[in-house]
């Protein structure tokens, strides 16, 4: 990629206890090109949120970003003021939330708080504002846009909803759009229609977006490029097809092995219970160390099938691996498993 | 529904539960029948409203139903009072995808799975104990686990004990609703194994309800797919996954991506949102966001047919898989 809209360089966040810094994140780097849908997934705790919070300079207290840079477009939002942040938060690079009620203000309309957002960015007239939020309501594809313009948000549905958090993130045309889990709580076929949405945008705006999700099977479809991060760390990073064609990490390979597969991989003798075809599942044995528990060396090797010494001593830097990187002392042999 | 089975462990015919609210009559369930036989899964999904949950609550009686007939083998529960039912409980449990919010933060999990034990006057003090410690290996939790309180455990681990304790009165069925939606994947796959280790071995039967098709496929013998309260299609597992009959099941299985799934959705995907059950719509409840919906579906409700054996399907125009979906458009002029 020749220049990315969003470059993010050995980042850190520590969590700030009477303890000590519990690190949560460590020395992550990625970066995400214009029209570019970067998905970042793990199981719950890998540090995929906070990530997402840092990119917006949003990590709450008792969390810190503790080194590293967010370079967008050129320049480090970590070493921005408060007042300086607001100013890009919304107008170059803007969220949304799994759960839009915590964004959206329960006593205005849904108008007037994308109007706002827009205000705030632009010295533009009233008139004008309310036009765009017009506009941004169509485009979001909200039937009837004059009317859902003086609604409130809890007389909307769930996947109406998150398209209202969608326009007011679009509001100030940001060169960034995060999505922390925008579909998780949402119905299959309302979820389809919401990630459709975002594909557009990205495809038609040129929007660059970095989606954290739990949920391989989405990103499989939505997704140019998938960063696997494990207790705090990138563990690997690749184009999406390759990814599941043949992961390198032990971890991706648990995570993906885990999944149920469809008709395709389904064994045709071996009969279950009542003479239906099951093949056991994967397991990935033991759980994901506590962050004051970490181990020295590679966070997974507790539960690697491949752990020798040197992975329970040292840390595996990522290095480059087919299209993208891996962060495994075994990557080469790892196909072996 | 399924003729060449044994008798059926549980067999619910035309139920319907309504709910009368604030703002006027839910009617969370209609005229929904199936059976479920001995060591049999059967998964139930559909989305948010289509009343797989009220379906789970209203078989083991902990709601009411307004209409038809639930059956615990040869016996009729449907409005068994309260010391039938409790008899009725060892035969039916059920698990929950919360398991903290069902487990008593100050009890032991020893306690916990020694409770159901003692409301049944089932052992003595000491063979409780065995008991508890039997039901722990068959979840793979270890022996000390007895001693300790439920937020000690992570989520994964308080799934088993809600498992164990659902198990601890040998029921012939268990109803799962949504039992592994808080989990991560890795774990998931550890419930999902372990239940059906223990349906292999203990011959129980599950009724799965959940909204992760791929989970539910995975586990199912057979599926029920519910759309505002009724079932729209139910099947074999594979029949239904090869030749979805109904537009809504077809609608989901399209919407929902898998990794070794096609890259791109089959279809356009459906437009709009579930329409209220406050305010159902006439007709077949799926006409408005139906791709092929005509004058019939609009004010006629399509009743249930069997399309093969075991194969029911409740659509005016269902796609039998002998002609593209356009005989259903052919069918607008009728």
């Amino acid at each position: 990629m020749s220049d990315p809209v969003l470059a993010v360089d050995g980042l850190s966040i520590a969590f700030q206890t009477r303890r000590g810094p519990l690190p949560a994140v460590r020395d992550l780097s990625f970066s995400v090109g214009r029209g570019e849908m970067l998905a970042i997934v793990g199981e719950s705790g890998c540090g995929k949120s906070l990530t997402a919070l840092a990119l917006l300079g949003l990590v709450p207290p008792p969390g810190r970003v503790t080194g590293g840079t967010v370079r967008l477009e050129g320049r480090d939002l970590l070493a921005l003021d408060e007042a300086a942040l607001r100013h890009v938060r919304g107008a170059r690079i803007s969220m949304i939330f799994q759960e839009p009620m915590t964004a959206l203000n329960p006593v205005l309309t849904v108008g007037e708080q994308i109007m706002e957002a827009i205000l705030e960015h632009e010295p533009v007239s009233r008139k004008a504002a309310r036009e765009r939020t017009l506009a941004l309501l169509e485009r979001v594809r909200i039937p009837d846009p004059a009317r859902r313009f003086a609604e409130y948000p809890h007389r909307m549905s769930g996947g109406m909803r998150q398209r209202v958090m969608i326009a007011m993130a679009l509001a100030g045309a940001p060169a960034v759009l995060v999505a922390d889990e925008p579909t998780t709580a949402l119905d299959v076929t309302i979820q389809a229609q919401i990630l459709s949405l975002i594909d557009e945008l990205r495809r038609e705006q040129g929007t660059a977006v970095v989606f954290i999700t739990h949920d391989l099977g989405v990103v499989s479809r939505y997704v140019d490029r998938v960063l696997v991060m494990y207790a705090g760390r990138k563990v690997e990073e690749r184009d999406t097809r390759d990814l599941f064609a043949d992961p390198f990490h032990p971890y991706t390979k648990g995570l993906i092995a885990a999944q149920p597969r469809g008709l395709a991989a389904r064994p045709q003798a071996g009969p279950g219970p009542a003479g239906v075809a099951r093949e056991r599942l994967t397991e990935i044995p033991g759980t994901v160390p506590a962050l004051a528990a970490m181990p020295p060396g590679c966070a997974f090797a507790p539960r690697c099938p491949l752990a020798d010494d040197r992975c329970v001593r040292t840390v595996p830097p990522p290095r480059p691996a087919g299209s993208g990187l891996v962060a495994c002392h075994h990557a080469g042999e790892s196909h072996a498993i | 529904m399924r003729s060449d089975t044994a008798t059926p462990v549980l067999s619910v015919s035309g139920l319907s539960v309504d709910y009368g609210t604030a703002r006027g009559v839910v009617h969370a369930l209609d005229d929904v029948s199936f059976d479920l036989a001995p060591g049999e899964t059967l998964g139930i999904v559909g989305e948010s409203g289509c009343g797989k949950s009220t379906l789970a609550r209203a078989i083991v009686r902990l709601t009411d139903p307004s209409a038809g007939t639930i059956r615990l083998g040869e016996k009729d529960i449907t409005h068994a009072s309260r010391r039938d039912l409790r008899a009725a409980r060892r035969d039916i449990q059920m698990v929950l995808q919360d398991p903290a919010a069902s487990l008593d933060p100050r009890w032991t999990v020893g306690e916990l799975l020694a409770e159901p034990l003692a409301i049944h006057r089932i052992g003595s003090r000491a063979d409780r104990r065995g008991r508890v410690a039997d039901l722990l290996r068959k979840v793979g939790l270890p022996p000390e686990a007895a001693g300790r309180r439920p937020h000690e455990f992570s989520g994964g681990q308080r799934q088993r004990i809600g498992i164990a304790r659902a198990l601890a009165l040998e029921p012939k069925i268990v109803v799962l609703d949504e039992p592994v939606s808080a989990l991560d994947v890795s774990v998931q796959a550890q419930i999902l194994n372990l239940l059906t280790d223990l349906q292999r071995t203990l011959g129980v039967s599950f009724l799965f309800i959940g909204h992760d098709l791929s989970v539910v496929e995975y586990i199912s013998d057979r599926v029920a797919v519910m759309y505002l309260g009724r079932i729209v299609e139910l099947g074999d597992r594979d029949s239904l996954w090869r030749r979805p009959a109904h537009p809504y099941t077809r609608a989901l299985l399209d919407a929902a991506p898998r990794i070794d799934g096609p890259a791109a959705p089959a279809g356009p995907g459906l437009t709009g949102d579930t329409p209220s059950p406050y305010d159902l719509p006439p007709g077949c409840r799926f006409h408005t966001r139906c791709p092929n919906a005509t004058d019939l579906c609009r004010h006629e409700a399509p009743a249930t047919r069997e399309l093969s054996p075991g194969h029911l399907v409740a659509c005016h125009f269902p796609d039998t898989g002998a002609e593209p979906s356009s005989s259903a458009r052919f069918g607008s002029g009728i």
